[in-house]
C-alpha cells in the first residue's frame, strides 16, 4: 500500500522546511494516551501521554530503566502495552501486529540482516511491500543515494564501518515512506566526532524527507541540538515536555533541572508575597519572580528550589555587598570562596563553595571585561531574580539528595 | 568441522620469546598418548591388514579392495549405508529443526526441560532401546496388538524389519546430534533481527524465511553432517530393526571378521567407510565456508 507514496528522492531539494504532504492532513502523526506497561509488579511506564505532530522531530530522554525505550518499542509493536492507547497517523494502532504498523524503526545495534548485502537490506521492506523489480531498484539506489552511499550497496553489514552501517540502517528505515520514523539510540555505539556529524545528518536528511521522528537518547547535548521537542522521561513518565529552551530555562521540576545542563541548586523554604514570593535558607533570603511563581502551584510554606544556570551567575566582590544591596530587589547574591577556576578555551568555569559548604558553579566568558578570580577569593553571587527558577521539592527528591549539596552535571 | 578449522587458524605464530612448547600443552600429554596408542596405531593396523591379509599370495597391492569393487552385494549394501544415513538426516532434520525452534522461543525452564527430554535416550543404553523399539514395533508388540483389538486393522502393520524401523530407531538415537547444534546457533541469533524483520513489513511466516532460517543455516548442515556421518556406522539398530536391503556396511563388517575370519575383506571395508566418510566431511567442510558469509552472527 504505502509503496505507492511519493518515492524518496522527490522531497529532495535543499528544503530545510518540512514539505507539506499531500496525502497526510492535518492530524497528529502519534497520539499515546495513557500508555502504561508494567513487567510483573514493577511498572516501566507509567501513564504517558504524548501528541507528535506531523513531521515534528520529538527526542524522549532519560536516565536508563527512565521508561523511553519501552515506550517505543510499544509504538513499533514489539511490546503490547499494559494499558492505553496509540494511534499513529489517525488509526488505533494498539493491537495491531509491529509488521501492519508502517513505522520504520532503527536499532540500537542497527540489527542489519548480515546474510544480505546493503542494498538486499534496504530492498527488503519494498519486498514485503510487493514493489515491482525496476521500482526496488529505483528507490535502493535513491536511498543509497540520500545516505552518500552509493556503490556500496554490495558490501555486507560486517564489510562496513560503524557510520556506514547506521547509514544503511537509515536508509532501510525510511525507504519505504513509514509514517513514523523510530531511532533507539541510533548514534550511541559511535564514537564521538562521528556521533556528532551523524546527529545533523540525521536531522537534515528527516527534515529532507518531512518524517516525523521519535528518538530515544540519554544524551541530553544530542536530545538540545536534533530535536523540535523533548519529553524527559523520569520513572516511567514524562516529567516534562517542551523545547530545548523551555527545558533549560524553564524547568518544572528539579530532575529536569538536574538532568538538562549544569545547574546550581539552592534549597530552602518558598513563602508567597505578592506576586512573587521568598526562598529562605537559614538567615539567608532570595526573591522569587512572578513569572517563575506563576509556573508553580506553590502555596504558602513550601520545601522548595531556586535553580540558576552556571552563566546567568555573576561574581562581584565580597565587599562590593553594598552595590548589589542598592540594586535590589532586582538581585540577588549569597556568599561564596572560589575553590577552583577552570580554563576550558572559550570559557573560564568557577567551582565556589558557598556559605553552608554547598557548591556551586559559574561559567564565565572569556575575553569579557569580567575580573578574573583566584582560588581562596572570598566573593558573592549575584543573579537577576528573573534568571532564578523555582521548582518544588518533592518528597522523594527531598529524601532522597536532600542532603548532598547543590548538584552540578555536566 | 568447525572444531578443525578453528585448531587450524589458531595454531599460529609463535611470539619471539615464548617456549616453543608452552607448559600448559603438556596437559594434553596423556590424552594424545591415549589417541596414538589406541585410534591411531589400530587405525595403521586395520589400513595395513587390508592390504596385507589377501586369501591368496599376490603382488597385488589393492587385491582387497578389488575383491570388494567386483561383489554387487558389496556396492548395493555400500549405497544402502549412505540412503540409509541420508534418509535418517532428514527425518533428524524434519524433527530436529522444529524442536530447537521451540527450545529457542519457550522460557529457559521449559527450554531447560526440552533439553533433558532431548537427551534421555542418552541414560540408557543403545542395545536396550533398541529391544525395546522391538517390542513396540514387532507384528505382536504393542502398537500391532492395540490396533488389532481395536478392530482398527485385520492384519497386523509390517512395522518391524521395515526402513520405517530403521528410521524410527535411528533418528531417537541421533536426533540430540541435530537438536544440539542447531539450537546453538538459534541461541546466538540476535532476537532484534526478527523485530526489524517485522517492523519492516514482513509477516511472521516471512521473517522467519527471509531472516531466522538463513541465519540458522549454520546449525542446520553442522547438525546435518554431525548425524549423517554417525549414521554411516550404524549396526546394531539397523540389524535389529531392519529388513535385509536395509542391511550397512558395518554389519557386513562385522560378519566378515567375526563369522568368516576374513580380516582382510573386514579391514578394506573399514578403510572404504573412513575414506568415503572423509570425503563428505571435506566437501562438507567446503560448504561451510558458507559460514563465513554469516560470520557477523559470531560477533553479535
Amino acid at each position: 500500500m504505502s509503496a505507492t507514496r511519493c518515492p524518496v528522492g522527490a522531497a529532495g531539494g535543499a528544503a530545510t522546511d518540512r514539505p507539506d504532504r499531500p496525502d497526510r492532513p492535518d492530524r497528529p502523526a502519534l497520539v499515546l494516551r495513557g500508555l502504561k506497561k508494567s513487567f510483573g509488579d514493577v511498572p516501566a511506564v507509567d501513564g504517558v501521554d504524548l501528541e507528535v505532530r506531523q513531521g515534528e522531530f520529538i527526542t524522549l530522554l532519560g536516565p536508563s530503566g527512565s521508561g523511553k525505550t519501552t515506550t517505543l518499542r510499544m509504538i513499533a509493536g514489539f511490546t503490547r502495552q499494559s494499558a492505553g492507547t496509540i494511534e499513529i497517523d489517525g488509526v488505533d494502532m494498539s493491537h495491531v501486529p509491529p509488521h501492519r504498523r508502517d513505522v520504520g524503526m532503527i536499532f540500537q545495534n542497527y540489527a542489519l540482516f548480515p546474510h544480505m548485502t546493503a542494498a538486499m537490506n534496504i530492498a527488503f521492506p519494498l519486498e514485503m511491500r510487493q514493489a515491482s523489480r525496476s521500482e526496488i531498484k529505483r528507490r535502493v539506489a535513491e536511498a543509497l543515494a540520500l545516505v552518500k552511499l552509493e556503490g556500496l550497496g554490495d558490501r555486507y553489514p560486517r564489510q562496513l564501518s560503524g557510520g556506514q552501517q547506521q547509514r544503511i540502517a537509515f536508509a532501510r528505515a525510511v525507504v519505504f515512506h513509514p509514517r513514523l520514523l523510530l531511532m533507539d539510540e541510533p548514534l550511541g555505539a559511535l564514537d564521538k566526532k562521528l556521533r556528532e556529524a551523524l546527529q545533523l545528518e540525521v536531522m537534515h536528511i528527516s527534515r529532507q524527507l518531512g518524517a516525523t521522528v521519535i528518538y530515544v537518547t540519554h544524551d541530553q547535548e544530542e536530545a538540545l541540538v536534533i530535536s523540535d521537542r523533548i519529553a524527559i522521561f523520569s520513572r516511567g513518565r514524562i516529567e516534562q515536555l517542551g523545547r530545548g529552551e523551555d527545558l533549560y530555562d524553564r524547568p518544572v521540576s528539579l530532575f529536569v533541572a538536574d538532568f538538562i545542563g549544569e545547574s546550581n541548586i539552592l534549597r530552602g523554604r518558598f513563602e508567597r508575597d505578592g506576586d512573587g514570593g521568598w526562598l529562605t535558607l537559614d538567615d539567608s533570603r532570595w526573591r522569587v519572580g512572578a513569572a517563575a511563581t506563576a509556573r508553580v502551584a506553590l502555596d504558602g510554606d513550601r520545601a522548595a528550589a531556586l535553580v540558576v544556570r552556571p552563566e546567568r551567575l555573576r561574581i562581584v566582590d565580597a565587599d562590593d555587598a553594598g552595590a548589589v544591596a542598592t540594586a535590589a530587589p532586582a538581585v540577588n547574591s549569597v556568599e561564596a570562596s572560589v575553590r577552583d577556576v577552570l580554563y576550558l578555551g572559550s570559557t573560564r568555569k568557577y567551582e565556589l563553595t558557598l556559605r553552608d559548604g554547598q557548591a556551586a558553579t559559574v561559567r564565565q566568558q572569556v575575553g569579557g571585561d569580567e575580573r578574573a578570580w583566584q582560588p581562596g577569593d572570598r566573593v558573592r553571587l549575584a543573579w537577576a531574580v528573573d534568571d532564578g527558577v523555582l521548582v518544588p521539592i518533592r518528597a522523594a527528591e527531598a529524601v532522597s539528595s536532600g542532603d548532598l549539596p547543590a548538584r552540578t552535571r555536566a | 568441522m568447525h572444531l578443525f578449522r578453528r585448531a587450524t587458524s589458531r595454531s599460529g605464530r609463535r611470539r619471539r620469546g615464548d617456549p616453543i612448547v608452552n607448559r600448559w600443552a603438556l596437559l594434553a600429554a596423556p590424552p594424545i598418548a591415549f589417541l596414538v596408542a589406541f585410534f591411531l596405531v589400530p587405525l595403521i593396523v586395520v589400513s595395513l591388514r587390508s592390504v596385507t591379509d589377501v586369501p591368496r599370495p599376490t603382488d597385488d597391492l589393492l587385491a582387497n579392495y578389488g575383491r570388494f569393487f567386483a561383489s554387487a552385494a558389496n556396492l548395493r549394501v555400500l549405497g544402502n549405508t549412505f540412503w540409509v544415513a541420508a534418509l535418517s538426516t532428514v527425518v533428524c532434520l524434519a524433527l530436529g529443526y522444529p524442536y530447537a525452534y521451540l527450545m529457542n522461543i519457550v522460557r529457559p525452564r521449559v527450554a531447560g526441560l526440552l533439553l533433558i527430554a532431548v537427551l534421555l535416550p542418552f541414560w540408557s543404553s543403545l542395545l536396550v532401546r533398541t529391544y525395546a523399539w522391538q517390542v513396540i514395533l514387532r507384528d505382536t508388540g504393542i502398537i500391532n496388538t492395540f490396533l488389532l483389538d481395536g478392530r482398527v486393522i485385520e492384519e497386523p502393520i509390517p512395522l518391524i524389519r521395515t526402513t520405517l524401523g530403521v528410521m524410527l530407531g535411528m533418528s531417537q538415537i541421533l536426533l540430540p546430534f541435530m537438536v544440539l547444534p542447531i539450537y546453538a546457533v538459534m541461541r546466538r541469533i540476535d532476537p532484534e533481527y526478527s523485530r526489524a524483520a517485522a517492523n519492516l513489513g514482513a509477516p511472521p511466516f516471512a521473517a522467519f524465511r527471509r531472516v531466522f532460517l538463513p541465519l540458522s543455516l549454520p546449525g542446520v548442515l553442522a547438525g546435518s553432517l554431525l548425524v549423517f556421518v554417525l549414521a554411516l556406522g550404524f549396526y546394531i539398530t539397523p540389524a535389529l530393526l531392519g529388513s535385509p536391503k536395509d542391511t550397512m556396511i558395518s554389519q557386513f563388517i562385522a560378519s566378515a571378521v567375526q563369522q568368516r575370519l576374513d580380516w582382510g575383506i573386514g579391514s578394506t571395508m573399514a578403510v572404504i567407510l573412513m575414506g568415503l566418510t572423509l570425503a563428505v566431511l571435506f566437501i562438507a567442510s567446503r560448504l561451510i565456508r558458507l559460514r563465513d558469509v554469516f560470520g557477523s552472527l559470531e560477533e553479535s
